[in-house]
């Protein structure tokens, strides 16, 4: 009983009032003493503090060649257009912790997707700004699976479960790039990944395991969302051309399928219950620009505000 | 050390030994110490905070969705990212705040039906329309900046879950209201358009904001009680007027309009000066007549609903796994 308010934090929350900035003058240093003043605020959750060291990975002064940002603009587009999908969630999730978990998982992607486009805009001058709102649909290099529609939280779900598997398999391999950018970003990046894969695996089973409905659901899902798993496998000139740079997508495959049957398994799920033989795998085109009918929409909503004002900051 | 176990004979004492146990509560308030769950209290005490904890969780709910609405379309990556960690804050808010509700007798999925079906109130600022990027800033630097006044002094709330939460969001909220204030500089200092859109947010958001901390004191029902009781510090005018001397100096470096003509320190009273405050848009909106209330609750019943199969499908596997569990042993 009557646990008194720790005088620190209470010291700290009453600072908070004070800390916005009480300067009058409008010159650079105000705002620079500004920016000062939030960095030695060490107890805010996300600040530019934090979201700076996410680019770290790719912040060095290294230039990535043609091919090197072609690769990371292909993984920089997987993660940017994932997160966008998972943003409509938040506000709009079975549960006030899926807001939370759903938040988490696409503003990692996002932090991902911010680090590989700025080391893949490194080749050309351009930053990661210029990339997602700038380009047009053919010019962006993402697998149809991460375009496909949240549709129900099944569809959500089974995506999502694919989605970090292969990010798992794909970022464990590039952690031992030979490009120093790559690998750090793929070492950052694999232990976020894991807690995803974690949480698809968990929805994953309770949707199979529930009820009735949910693993009619959950079925559905899986066969809607099972044709995208090829494309990310799939090798191609940009890889043999890499070497050591990046892992061969095909080679990445036998660790996708151990988990991939190990979860359906214990989900007691068969190949039977979701693939369709009258469907085949997509013919996703995405790594040269081919897209489905999904992703013109989805930049017509992300960069609308962005073109509306060329050359403007924010 | 606790005065007596939550069972119901703690909650219904006999006549001697409640005028015993108001006694006691009354000396901890009297001492500004902490009253916690399994501590005594009178029933009208528990009613007003459950009122005003829930509301206040529902509030963080609700103020997802305004926001939420430019994630996807945030201008540049920086920013998306800020404001989706801003959302998710929301949303964490929500949770600290219902728990803090739970450990007085009601449960969560009590407050959910009264929120959904309309039977609770949420902060009436959350039913204005977000119509440009703009509004982002205007937000966090108003709407933040004023519960942030509001909320500094429920840090020190007599009821000890409910201050402990508030501590927490508060350190959260200070980097709301820097990261609103940092979208409308930017505006501001940008293109001609930008700047426009700024002071146009600026214009919208100013006098509700100043609404958010509710009528003026000698029209206010519930605050003598709750300054009594300790769980709010000062007045509805004093907190105003300390926010608007927060948001005089802020506006000039902006380079942006306080929408008020009126507005000027007068050093007579050591008061600020300002225009009569438009009581009827505050008591229309309150009243549910905002532009956008009906939509938020529908968005909210939307999602509770359309999330049901899925919340049914955890319990049941929940209930599976444990059921499997027992046989094993």
């Amino acid at each position: 009983m009557n646990a008194q308010l720790n005088d620190a934090e209470l010291a700290e929350s009453a600072k908070a009032t004070e800390a916005a900035p009480a300067t009058t003058r409008r010159d650079a240093a105000s705002i620079a003493a500004l920016h000062d003043a939030e960095a030695a605020d060490v107890h805010v959750s996300v600040d530019d503090v934090d979201l700076a060291a996410e680019l770290t990975g790719a912040d060095a002064s290294t230039t990535a060649s043609p091919d090197v940002a072609e690769y990371a603009m292909r993984l920089g587009d997987d993660a940017l257009i994932l997160s966008q999908r998972l943003g409509w969630w938040i506000s709009r999730a079975p549960e006030l912790e899926e807001d939370m978990a759903l938040a988490n998982i696409a503003l990692d992607l996002l932090g991902h997707a911010r680090s590989l486009l700025h080391y893949a805009g490194t080749a050309t001058g351009r930053s990661e700004d210029d990339l997602a709102y700038w380009r047009d649909e053919h010019e962006f290099r993402c697998a149809w699976l991460f375009e496909q529609p949240n549709g129900d939280f099944a569809h959500t779900i089974a995506r999502g479960l694919i989605a970090a598997i292969y990010m798992q398999e794909l970022y464990t391999a590039l952690s031992a790039s030979t490009d120093a950018s790559l690998a750090a970003i793929a070492a950052k990046s694999v232990k976020e990944v894991a807690y995803h894969r974690d949480h698809a695996v968990q929805w994953t089973l309770r949707l199979a395991g529930g009820t009735e409905e949910s693993r009619a659901r959950m079925l559905v899902a899986l066969t809607d969302t099972w044709p995208y798993i090829d494309e990310l496998f799939r090798d191609d000139e940009l890889h043999e051309r890499l070497g050591d740079v990046a892992p061969l997508p095909s080679s990445l495959r036998a660790g996708f399928d151990e988990v991939w049957s190990a979860v359906l398994a214990e989900a007691e799920i068969a190949e039977r219950d979701y693939v369709n033989p009258k469907v085949g795998h997509s013919s996703g085109g995405g790594r040269f620009g081919n897209h489905s009918t999904h992703l013109g929409p989805i930049l017509a909503e992300m960069q609308v505000l962005a073109r509306r004002h060329p050359g403007a900051t924010w | 050390m606790t005065l007596t176990a939550p069972d119901a004979s703690a909650l219904h004492p006999d006549g001697d030994d409640v005028a015993e146990l108001q006694a006691r509560f009354d000396a901890i308030i009297e001492a500004d110490q902490r009253i916690e769950p399994r501590d005594w209290m009178p029933e009208a005490y528990r009613k007003t905070l459950i009122r005003q904890i829930s509301q206040h969780a529902h509030s963080e709910i609700i103020g997802m969705q305004p926001e939420g609405n430019w994630i996807s379309r945030a201008p540049s990556l920086k920013r998306k990212a800020i404001l989706m960690a801003k959302v998710q804050d929301e949303a964490g808010h929500g949770l600290y705040l219902y728990s803090a509700a739970q450990t007085l007798g009601i449960s969560r999925d009590e407050m959910t039906e009264q929120l959904i079906t309309s039977r609770a109130r949420y902060s009436s600022i959350f039913n204005y329309p977000t119509p440009t990027w703009a509004d982002m800033g205007a937000i966090g630097w108003l709407v933040d900046g004023a519960a942030i006044c509001n909320q500094v002094p429920l840090c020190r709330a007599s009821y000890g879950p409910y201050g402990r939460a508030m501590v927490r969001i508060c350190k959260e909220e200070s980097f709301h209201q820097r990261q609103g204030f940092e979208i409308l500089l930017e505006l501001s200092q940008g293109t001609p358009e930008q700047h426009e859109m700024a002071q146009d947010a600026v214009n919208r958001w100013y006098w509700p904001s100043l609404m958010m901390f509710g009528p003026p004191d000698d029209e206010s029902p519930n605050s003598a009680q709750s300054m009594a009781w300790k769980i709010k510090r000062f007045s509805n005018d004093e907190l105003r007027q300390r926010f608007v001397g927060m948001l005089v100096p802020q506006a000039e470096v902006l380079g942006l309009t306080l929408p008020d003509p009126n507005l000027r320190w007068n050093e007579e009273t050591g008061q600020w000066d300002m225009s009569e405050i438009d009581w009827t848009e505050f008591h229309e909106v309150l009243a549910g007549r905002g532009p956008a209330n009906a939509q938020r609750i529908q968005h909210r019943r939307d999602a509770h609903e359309q999330g049901a199969w899925v919340r049914e499908a955890a319990a049941a596997y929940a209930e599976k796994q444990a059921a499997r569990e027992r046989q094993a042993a």
